[in-house]
């Protein structure tokens, strides 16, 4: 805070926040907004008054930053206004948060947002405290044509429909597969896993012949989908809307946390993000393979890691032995249009753009497009630039996205916090995840509880 | 950062040699206290819309839930929060830390700048300190963002020196109260040293060379004579840095952020405050939590207030 304004305050002992948030209310209810809130539109919402050829804002993260570039020289006659922001990474709930403050102003929304997270759409559908109607609009209730919703990936809207009405749509699918590297592997002479008792078994063989290659990283929130997701624990469920379910102690739990422990106690698992500075620069050629989203190919290989074609291979999800395929899913953003937009027209316009057009999906975008045109076409372009060293890779992709386990759900509230406070501290300071589960599970619960949801 | 700054810098410790002017200023005809209320009356008017009527609307709020009058309905349902003792536990103790840091530093900073007989030495020194209290509080954080991670930093050997091979070692929950108090000193203590070199040049040399006359020598009189007279500026400066500290945000908040949370969101209370209000649409219990810290920051301040005599007329 600023040293000099707070010094002519003398003692002012008020929180910034309340300071803020009453003035604001104090003006509100001055002025409150005519809005009754949840009105039945034609679009199955009430519209704000319309200015044709408006300026539109658009909040997206760094990743997310050519999609408008590709929109504005695609449509150079439509404005768009752009600000970045951390599109929600880790579950930092900075979208809620600033969508929140401007409820409360009633007005200074942004047009149209992409998040990373998967969950905004259960309170960005509903209705805010003072009555006005939810941030999100309904998109299949004449908004967006029923012909272009259907071109999406079978369930991928899914996360983004509540009671059948669809609130957001999935910029890209982000099902687990095991990337694997072919010359490494060819090199010592092993095989690619396909199970997590393999996996496990590959770290301790690689921690003993070749110290310092490694298989995956453990330093970012999001390893929560990926490892208890993808291994079919019982850690993060919904089972029906306002229930939530978590138990580490579970043998999928349990075995998949000993199998970690183990990597991590042997060094084939870092605990450096992905996306931290000097990744690439420590990993870029010690990585041997690792379960992760379909975007890592984009983000991790070909971009952060920048391995060059004919290296790289993609296997199906690692399984339990002896039981089914299984993937985790591992965000996949999703855009959403204000309910409170002045220029509707054009951000439909621009959500039909991002999500399918060639010009972002295909040519700019990381990950693997939800829209299946357009899904089809960036495999295509893997295929034509012969990046992945098996030729199976597309149907091994397209088959994972269908089996995305179902027992992982979504709540108000990111899954990856809870992990962020408990387990990366914690494995940091060398516990192990196993001693971590009953704190994580214990913090689950508590968030769980305190976001008005019944633990089970 | 909440660093309450220093106020303009001093040129009045009030001393005995100002009586004179106190009885001067009572004969003050209309005319000049009428300028009195005109320069007081910007401030005036800034307390109430932003000090004064927020706090009465977090009174109301905290005690009512959608209008409806609820009692301490709210305040319990704050307390039995799973974050709430923690974060009063992390605050307590990053106040406890700074606090102490603040009053011990400071005071020892400005005496030492303040017997530096080298005029340019000591103008430097008094500058040196006060720059980094220049730089906003949140872009003070984001630099030392860098400071911290050793990876980037340019102290990286230290750190490692310590046994923290990354940021998430480094910004560990019980290294914060330690890291925070780092920057809120590193940002707000070279404000309170140019102030308290002030007060020290309030010191009538007549009582310096009595001092000194009779023997004593520089410890004797930094603790018989300077700190002593100091006694005010002191508890002002406790009781400004107890209402900033109370209020820690900033620090946790954007070093939530870069860390996806390994800093926990709900480290302290002003961020339990904001989650409330902002994640949970619950105002009454950010009200509530708001009001705690008010009634606290005030119960302590009342005790620099009296312990330090600050009201009192010599």
């Amino acid at each position: 805070m600023s040293q000099q304004s707070s010094s002519r305050r003398r003692v002012t002992r008020l929180t910034t926040v309340v300071a803020a948030a009453a003035a604001g209310l104090l003006a509100l209810s001055g002025c409150a907004p005519g809005s009754s809130g949840g009105g039945e539109g034609k679009y199955g919402f009430t519209e704000a008054e319309q200015v044709p050829d408006s300026e539109i804002t658009v909040w997206v993260d760094a990743s997310r930053e050519p999609a408008v570039t590709a929109f504005q020289k695609a449509y150079p006659d439509v404005k768009v206004k752009l600000e970045t922001y951390d599109g929600g990474a880790g579950g930092s709930g900075s979208f809620q948060s600033k969508v929140t403050l401007m409820d409360q102003a009633g007005e200074g929304w942004p047009d149209v947002v992409f998040s990373t997270q998967q969950n905004d759409a259960i309170w960005a559908s509903k209705q805010t405290a003072n009555g006005e109607q939810g941030f999100a609009a309904p998109l299949n209730k004449g908004f967006l044509d029923q012909d272009f919703l259907d071109g999406f990936a079978p369930g991928s809207l899914d996360f983004a429909t509540i009671d059948d009405t669809v609130y957001g749509l999935r910029n890209d699918l982000a099902q687990t597969v095991f990337y694997y590297n072919q010359t490494l592997l060819d090199q010592f002479g092993y095989e690619v896993p396909t199970t997590w008792e393999e996996y496990g078994e590959l770290g301790e063989k690689l921690a003993a012949e070749h110290p310092g290659y490694i298989l995956g990283s453990m330093g970012d929130s999001f390893m929560t989908y990926v490892y208890y997701g993808g291994s079919e624990s019982p850690v993060f469920q919904s089972p029906e809307a306002g229930v939530f379910h978590s138990d580490t102690s579970d043998p999928n739990a349990q075995n998949i946390s000993k199998i970690l422990d183990g990597m991590l106690a042997n060094g084939t698992l870092v605990q450096d993000s992905f996306f931290s500075a000097d990744f690439a620069a420590k990993y870029a050629d010690k990585l041997v393979g690792l379960p992760g989203p379909v975007w890592y190919t984009g983000a991790i290989f070909q971009g952060a890691l920048a391995t060059p074609a004919g290296q790289i291979g993609v296997a199906p999800p690692l399984s339990w032995e002896g039981g089914d395929v299984a993937a985790g899913n591992v965000g996949g953003g999703q855009w959403y249009a204000s309910s409170h937009s002045k220029n509707l027209d054009a951000v439909r316009t621009f959500l039909e753009f991002v999500t399918s057009a060639d010009d972002f999906q295909v040519e700019a975008s990381s990950g693997y497009p939800a829209y299946t045109s357009a899904a089809e076409k960036w495999l295509d372009k893997q295929a034509e630039s012969s990046y992945f060293v098996n030729d199976d890779f597309k149907t091994v992709m397209s088959d994972a996205a269908g089996e995305v386990w179902d027992g992982w759900n979504v709540t108000s509230w990111s899954p990856e916090t809870a992990w962020s406070k408990v387990v990366i501290p914690g494995i940091a300071a060398g516990e192990t995840i196993e001693s971590l589960l009953p704190a994580w599970q214990k913090e689950l619960e508590n968030e769980a509880t305190v976001n008005g949801y019944t633990v089970k | 950062m909440t660093v309450t700054a220093p106020p303009a810098p001093v040129d009045a410790v009030p001393t005995g040699r100002r009586r004179p002017e106190r009885r001067r200023a009572s004969r003050m005809n209309a005319g000049q206290s009428r300028y009195g209320y005109i320069f007081v009356s910007g401030y005036t008017l800034l307390l109430l819309a932003f000090g004064l009527l927020p706090t009465l609307y977090a009174i109301y709020l905290a005690f009512t839930r959608n209008g409806v009058f609820v009692g301490v309905d709210n305040f319990v349902r704050v307390f039995n929060d799973y974050r709430f003792l923690p974060a009063v536990a992390h605050v307590a103790l990053y106040i406890l830390y700074w606090l102490v840091s603040l009053i011990v530093f400071v005071v020892i900073l400005a005496i030492i700048v303040h017997a530096i007989r080298v005029r340019w030495l000591g103008n430097s020194a008094r500058f040196l300190f006060y720059i980094p209290g220049a730089i906003a509080g949140a872009s003070s954080v984001l630099l030392w963002l860098f400071v911290l991670d050793p990876t980037v930093s340019p102290v990286s050997g230290l750190l490692r020196s310590m046994g923290y091979e990354s940021l998430v070692n480094v910004v560990a929950v019980g290294n914060l109260p330690v890291v925070f108090t780092v920057i809120a000193f590193w940002a707000g203590a070279g404000g309170w040293i140019v102030i308290m070199y002030g007060a020290l040049n309030n010191i009538s040399t007549d009582i310096m060379e009595a001092a000194r006359i009779d023997g004593a020598n520089a410890i004797q009189t930094a603790w018989h004579i300077q700190l002593p007279m100091l006694k005010k500026w002191i508890s002002y400066m406790g009781i400004m840095s107890l209402a900033a500290g109370t209020q820690l945000f900033v620090e946790p908040k954007i070093l939530a952020q870069a860390t996806k949370n390994v800093v926990p969101e709900d480290y302290s209370l002003n961020q339990l405050a904001y989650l409330y209000a902002f994640r949970q649409n619950d105002f009454s219990g950010s009200a509530a939590i708001s009001l705690v810290l008010l009634v606290v920051a005030l119960g302590l301040s009342t005790v620099f207030i009296f312990r330090g005599k600050l009201f009192e007329r010599d």
